[in-house]
């Protein structure tokens, strides 16, 4: 593989201009809305606030919103690189796995039960679901990365439809499930997110700490316990940053698929095979590509938004296209 | 394992005890579910009062019977061995558990064409039919034709068709927002996939595509048989095998469309059907008609599920398949990791 022989130069480089990327789209999406704001004017507001709407339009409701498109950005696109690597599935998504199904549906209960009143009550919630959902599917589909991706569709289906059937007994419910059913950002800067998005910094973080060993473990388990990696203990650590990141992604934004699937793509084309590379790439692209989206969420209607996660699967479908035609399916 | 060789003149079919087992048992099973759904409604009739009324007796709650359940009852029959066959058809073509029509874009298709059809169009259920099967026509040609180059390899052609069933769907929930509310309703009740109110005038059409669908498929099936031992096998018997893959899913397209035409995107029997099929029959090879039965058993149990669970509410009876699917395919694969 060519990606393995990229010198370090050149993968910080690219490092470097994703980042840049993602402030440009960053500042674009805090301008882009109902009203438009200049970008040099959202640079004054971020730098010396004067307090004109303007600038309190940027500060207390787009700004926020842009942290949270970030924030749910890499957790997803990290998730997805964990679950890949440790899968060694390219098709595996926490999405696919039924991970972020889980989280939905114990929201959807947990407000049936009058549990969701606090965000952290909500996340705790989320968090509970997506590890449920991921020891059901890992204990079921463990062995095979085929029947793993079976196992989470079917989970995801079953969820799916028995939240259905709770939606027509309870109609209530239905109206706070209809908030999470659909993955959006709308509406969401509000709500007090200081939790999830610690959650999602620690997770991220512990991802690119753990990378080292997963990049070990990729190399195939008897390579790994040669090299000293505790698989057992790396792969629980793994699964719990992955339900964690998955969780938190899912409460703060509700269900967003694919993004898990389509950012580690795009990353392994730049980072080649190791791990930790893939790992940082994706905590970059990931917030790129959901930031982009959530401007097109609010550009692709006439009257109001479209959620965030149509937008989503709307670009990634062809970007997982070209990736796959370009480069095949890239097999770990 | 032992096998069992039927012989009429001279057709002959080297069938194993184990499959023929199954398929008079999942015959039984359709035929008592049929009887049940029959007897179910409103009304509860008793078998001898059903056999009376497909007998011909006149009166009211025999029209009922002849006019509404029947109808639902076949419908659920066929369009779920419908299904079960197209399932079974695109899992060997992609030899991948995942690569069902409704995973790999086709139902999403079909949905777009429909919705193209009620938004733009008037939206009779001829322009609904026609709409549908050229929604799921273009979302084969395009996945089939953007995984072309490594030829229809597994894994390439289920990513690419993952990748076309989440663009279409995004599409579909646009269209359905940009929509008039009563429209955005009427789509949204049809893409759960029902059988509520199918009655003889909706289904001629679709019986009869199915049916010549089917019979195409039997003519082709020891072709397909050959082809399941290896490429080079095949080529070697005689059989054209990129004709066979085009042909094969011109038939599975064909039954997926048409029954999304009708009954809305009914998910999951496509993709349950076949793996519960083969897993039951242990057969090796292709268990077309397997994955026909246990099809048709699924769509028929669940329907009848969706009549009773909320009565007299009706369920979209998508809502049972994804359900009670997802749970027998779970229990199945728990089921073989004890096993191994």
């Amino acid at each position: 593989m060519t990606g393995t022989r990229r010198r370090s130069g050149a993968r910080v480089v690219l490092l470097v201009a994703a980042l840049v990327l993602l402030v440009g789209v960053a500042v674009v999406s805090v301008g882009v809305g109902a009203h438009a704001i200049a970008p040099a004017e959202v640079v004054r507001a971020l730098l010396e606030p004067n307090g004109s709407s303007d600038h309190l339009v940027v500060r207390d409701i787009r700004l926020p919103r842009a942290v949270l498109a970030v924030g749910a950005g890499a957790a997803l696109a990290v998730s997805g690189v964990l679950v890949q690597v440790l899968s060694r599935n390219p098709l595996a998504e926490p999405g696919v796995l039924g991970v972020t199904a889980g989280a939905g549906f114990a929201i959807t209960v947990g407000s049936a039960l009058g549990l969701t009143a606090s965000a952290a009550g909500e996340l705790l919630l989320a968090v509970l679901g997506a590890v449920a959902a991921a020891l059901l599917v890992y204990s079921v589909g463990r062995g095979s990365p085929l029947r793993l991706v079976l196992t989470g569709v079917a989970l995801s289906s079953v969820l799916a439809g028995v939240s259905l059937g709770m939606r027509l007994l309870l109609p209530d419910v239905f109206d706070e499930y209809r908030f999470w059913a659909v993955g959006s950002l709308a509406g969401r800067e509000q709500a007090p997110n200081a939790w999830p998005l610690l959650v999602i910094a620690l997770g991220v973080l512990g991802a690119l700490l753990l990378s080292r060993q997963l990049d070990a473990i990729a190399l195939g388990e008897t390579t790994a316990h040669a090299l000293g990696a505790n698989v057992a203990r790396v792969r629980l650590v793994a699964l719990v940053l992955i339900t964690a990141l998955a969780g938190a992604a899912t409460a703060v934004a509700g269900p967003i698929l694919f993004v898990g699937l389509i950012v580690p793509h795009l990353a392994r084309r730049l980072a080649g095979a190791s791990v930790p590379w893939l790992t940082a790439y994706a905590a970059v692209l990931g917030p790129v590509l959901l930031v982009v989206s959530d401007i097109g969420s609010r550009v692709l209607l006439p009257t109001g938004e479209v959620p965030v996660a149509i937008v989503t699967a709307f670009l990634g479908g062809p970007v997982l296209v070209w990736a796959v035609r370009r480069y095949g399916a890239a097999p770990l | 394992m032992s096998a069992v060789v039927l012989r009429r003149g001279r057709f002959s079919a080297n069938v194993e005890r184990r499959t023929l087992l199954l398929v008079a048992v999942m015959a039984l099973a359709v035929a008592g579910l049929g009887l049940l759904g029959l007897c179910y409604g409103a009304t509860w009739a008793s078998p001898a009062k059903v056999f009376e009324a497909l007998g011909g007796a006149r009166g009211g709650s025999n029209v009922v019977i002849r006019e509404w359940r029947l109808p639902r009852v076949l419908a659920g029959l066929v369009f779920g061995a419908a299904l079960g066959v197209a399932g079974a058809i695109f899992q060997n073509l992609t030899r991948n558990p995942m690569g069902s029509p409704d995973v790999i874009g086709l139902d999403a298709g079909a949905y777009t064409g429909a919705l193209v059809a009620i938004t733009v169009l008037s939206g009779t259920s001829a322009q609904l039919a026609f709409g549908s099967v050229v929604g799921g026509v273009v979302a084969a040609a395009a996945v089939y034709l953007l995984s072309l180059g490594g030829g229809l390899s597994g894994l390439r052609l289920v990513v690419i068709g993952i990748a076309v069933n989440a663009t279409l769907t995004a599409v579909n929930s646009w269209i359905v927002l940009r929509a008039e509310l009563e429209v955005a309703i009427a789509a949204v009740g049809w893409s759960a996939g029902s059988l509520n109110g199918v009655d003889w005038a909706d289904l001629r059409i679709p019986f009869a595509i199915i049916a010549v669908l089917l019979v195409l498929l039997v003519a082709r099936s020891s072709a397909v048989h050959q082809a399941a031992l290896g490429d080079a096998v095949a080529a070697s018997t005689g059989v054209h095998l990129e004709r066979l893959r085009l042909q094969m899913v011109l038939i599975g397209v064909g039954c997926t469309a048409t029954v999304t035409a009708v009954a809305g995107p009914i998910a999951f029997i496509a993709l349950a059907a076949p793996q519960i099929g083969r897993r039951l029959a242990r057969s090796p090879g292709i268990p077309l008609l397997p994955a026909a039965l246990t099809g048709a058993v699924l769509l028929q149990g669940a329907d009848l599920l969706a009549q009773v669970l909320l009565a007299p509410v009706p369920l979209p009876v998508g809502v049972i398949s994804t359900a009670i699917g997802g749970c027998y395919l779970i229990w199945l694969l728990i089921k073989e990791v004890r096993r191994t």
